[in-house]
């Protein structure tokens, strides 16, 4: 518990990157850890770019993961995970961040505008600059599943092997969340993340 | 938006909050009567989670000076009191601010200011540690949620003590960021004693203001060494003695990580400064180090007592000072860092801009405004500031709240002969318009000025997330309240009814008809558009729209409404009968973003546009 980890989650106002660096806040409390969770939420509606800095360990001081830092970039989106790569530790011999990001391609006004172009193959991009990227269509899970909403946990399900504490922890978070409200949901929810899990492996 | 109530977790709880969350728990906790506040980012949860608690009142104000003079009411009744604001806020309060100096407190109250440090979302930065000094009262900065908390919680202890108003400094990285914090036990509420009257005291006349300027100089001599004394001032002793660093709120976090072994001196009582406690740190460091977001103001002060110290010379003095900043900064000081750290560079990827949302009803007065030659439009603060922004661009200003009014009168009043055949147009919401825009159009009306306003009331305070207001006709609970009518008060102000116009903003053709007769009228009018906002409860949604494909001849008109759920699908280059070579832009509709506002409809030339079949599933995401 000495080491800080630093997990940024990305992704565009509106798609729940903050509800999922809150559950991965909360998963890592319930371990004893430090946490503090950071991000600029101001626009964040208006369909701008938003970013959640978690970080948890024995004790954690600044707020902010700084750039190079991050053990696990969650893209919710593959551009949003192309603009945030530099924030992921480079490779160093078996050391370095992992990206996980969801091949989802959403393009703002401003592309359909012809005023900018979206990446050939965002993925590929962060690849190229030496990092460990996985990529899966979350989006096509949470469709099989019967609720896009899903794509949320089907992420954190992806990443929970990669965490500093047992994946269950993290998945009992997600469904006692849904399961005072709706169990239907709540199983729904372990199902999604177990799919996301198995897709994280890949 | 309306708070729910709930029943509050009991003291000692370890719970995980915002600074805006741990101050809302702390105003409760220190048995505050009422708290006032006018959204704003990063400031407006406050108000919205104290509004929560039970036993307390909480209000949305019309704006910041009013939520103060609320405050400060309260306070002569003996009750402590409270008001949040962004920073900007707190120059709208400023009248009210310099002269509370003089009079004093009777109950504790807290003004909670939040600087957005790195822009967030504001049009300025400014560094409201000024007020302090300005004021001449005492400031806390807390570096993150607990010592929100707990800093909320003293203030009102200091406020009644030293009988005056307690600045409570916070910025973006205190508001937004989440933490443990953990609670202590509530403070019997505390008995309105009555007020007491008192002209002397409470009647700022000349004779009476001049007398009490003394009682202020006195508290801040006394505040000085409460400050020396304060244990919200602490020095942590270093083993690196050849930089010594002296901070404040976030920042401390920031060089408490970058520089774990240096000592810091961590002002959480920041002003006045406890400058013995300075001089003593920086007798023990070969160097000092003001560490200050955003403005060279410590350090100016520190230096002007005599004591060497650096900052700005090597601090940027705008942004945040995260750790990887001051690393890179202060490496010309400790060679160990290198050149600087060599930090990975950002790929080059568009900018993603914050949009209008689907279907916002703003889209249909900037896509008309986009259509009209010959305007200046004087813009305000709110969603429709992205009006600016493509395709529109459409709005020529912002400066602050309600400005559009004045400015736009002042164009008029002003032009030459290069803006004579212009039409001005000013354009505000309604949140803006109740906050400081209807002086301005007193101004107009009064002043005869040829300016055509368009009131967009969505009835809600849009950008900040949908918070209640006059024109949502309900308070900060939800609670039924009296809903202010426009087009009376515009009336009243003395816009001839004739030129007052209350139009639908989904009917392009009406909307543009509207402007176009109003800007050609010689005097003061006012197009009041009436759809709700979005995101609020009132809005309602209609089934979605597709585009058939066979029937697109990608003219692009629909692109033109910036509705974000309109994508370009492919471009293609033509040539027309006139020789004149076009880009053809072929669209579809996210259906299961639409919301059948139908806005994209009415510009489209070959009817492409229809219902959507089969009925589409919903994209939501939580």
């Amino acid at each position: 518990m000495n080491q800080t980890t630093n997990i940024l989650v990305v992704g565009i106002g509106g798609q729940g990157v903050m509800t999922a660096s809150e559950i991965l806040s909360e998963a890592a409390i319930s371990q004893g850890f430090d946490v503090k969770k950071t991000e600029v939420a101001g626009m964040s509606q208006r369909g701008g770019v938003v970013s959640s800095h978690v970080r948890f360990g024995a004790k954690v001081l600044s707020p902010e993961i700084p750039p190079g830092e991050a053990d696990i970039l969650v893209g919710f989106e593959a551009a949003e995970a192309m603009r945030w790569s530099h924030w992921l530790r480079p490779k160093n011999g078996s050391q370095g961040g992992v990206a996980m990001i969801n091949r989802l391609r959403l393009e703002p006004p401003i592309v359909s505008l012809g005023l900018f172009a979206y990446p050939a193959d965002p993925v590929a991009a962060v690849r190229e600059r030496g990092l460990e990227a996985h990529d899966f269509d979350a989006g096509e899970i949470a469709r099989g599943l019967g609720d896009l909403r899903l794509v949320n946990t089907i992420m954190l399900g992806a990443i929970s092997d990669s965490l500093p504490f047992p994946a269950e922890t993290l998945k009992a978070c997600i469904v006692t969340r849904f399961a005072a409200k709706n169990p239907a949901l709540a199983a729904l929810n372990a199902k999604a993340f177990e799919l996301g899990k198995a897709a994280g492996k890949r | 938006m309306s708070a729910k109530p709930f029943t509050p977790p009991p003291a000692g709880s370890r719970l995980l909050m915002s600074g805006n969350e741990a101050i809302a728990r702390a105003v409760w906790d220190a048995g505050a009567r009422v708290a006032a506040a006018y959204p704003g980012t990063p400031a407006t949860e406050i108000l919205e989670n104290l509004a929560r608690y039970p036993d307390l009142y909480a209000e949305w104000s019309v704006n910041e000076k009013v939520s103060l003079e609320v405050a400060i009411g309260a306070s002569l009744t003996g009750a402590r009191s409270f008001c949040a604001m962004k920073h900007v806020g707190l120059n709208v309060a400023a009248d009210a601010l310099m002269t509370l100096t003089l009079t004093g407190v009777v109950g504790g109250l807290v003004i909670a200011v939040a600087d957005d440090v790195g822009f967030s979302s504001s049009q300025n930065e400014q560094d409201s540690r000024f007020w302090g000094r300005f004021a001449h009262l005492p400031i806390l900065e807390p570096a993150d949620s607990q010592e929100a908390y707990a800093m909320a919680r003293e203030a009102f202890a200091l406020s009644e003590k030293f009988n005056a108003p307690v600045i409570l400094r916070l910025t973006t990285r205190v508001c937004h960021v989440k933490c443990l914090i953990e609670t202590g036990a509530r403070e019997t509420k505390r008995a309105a004693d009555g007020f007491v009257q008192n002209p002397a005291r409470w009647v700022m006349v000349p004779a009476h203001a001049q007398k009490r300027l003394p009682e202020v100089f006195a508290r801040e001599a006394a505040l000085t060494e409460e400050s020396e004394a304060s244990a919200l001032n602490r020095l942590e002793a270093g083993s690196d003695r050849r930089v010594g660093f002296v901070t404040s709120g976030p920042a401390y976090m920031h060089v408490r990580e970058a520089f774990p072994d240096a000592p810091v001196l961590k002002l959480g009582l920041s002003y006045p400064v406890p400058m013995n406690r300075v001089r003593a740190l920086a007798a023990q460091t070969d160097t000092l180090i003001v560490v200050e977001e955003t403005e060279q103001l410590l350090e100016t002060e520190i230096r002007a007592a005599g004591i060497p110290a650096r900052g700005k010379d090597l601090l940027p003095a705008a942004g945040e000072l995260p750790p990887f900043i001051l690393k890179k900064h202060l490496a010309s000081l400790l060679p160990e860092l290198g050149d600087g750290n060599a930090l990975p560079a950002p790929l080059s990827v568009f900018p993603r801009p914050p949009t209008m949302c689907v279907a916002c009803p703003h889209l249909g007065v900037f896509y008309t405004l986009s259509q009209l030659r010959n305007v200046i439009i004087a813009g305000d603060i709110g969603c429709y500031t992205l009006g600016a922004g493509h395709p529109w661009n459409a709005l020529d200003t912002t400066i602050c709240m309600g400005a559009s009014m004045g400015m736009a009168l002042g164009m008029d009043k002003g032009r030459g002969p290069e803006d004579e055949k212009k039409n001005i147009v000013a354009v505000i919401g309604d949140s803006t318009f109740m906050h400081m825009g209807m002086q301005g159009l007193l101004d107009i009306a009064y002043n005869r000025g040829n300016v055509t306003v368009l009131l967009l009331d969505n009835r809600t305070v849009g950008m900040t997330g949908g918070q209640d207001n006059p024109a949502s006709g309900r308070d900060i609970h939800g609670e039924e309240a009296p809903r202010i009518d426009f087009a009376k008060v515009v009336e009243s102000l003395g816009v001839a009814p004739e030129h007052i116009r209350v139009v639908d903003p989904y009917l392009l053709p009406v909307l543009f008809k509207a402007i176009r007769e109003e800007v050609k009228y010689n005097g003061p009018s006012v197009i009041i558009t009436n759809r709700p906002c979005v995101l609020i409860d009132e809005y309602k949604t209609l089934p979605a729209y597709e585009v058939l494909e066979s029937a697109c001849t990608g003219c692009g008109n629909c692109v033109e409404i910036g509705c974000p759920a309109i994508h370009v699908t492919r471009r293609e280059k033509a040539v027309k009968p006139s020789g004149r070579e076009v880009e053809l832009a072929f669209v579809n509709i996210e259906t299961a973003a639409c919301t059948g506002c139908g806005l994209c409809l009415q510009p489209c030339a070959p009817n492409a546009i229809r219902p959507a079949q089969p009925k589409p599933v919903k994209v939501e995401f939580v």
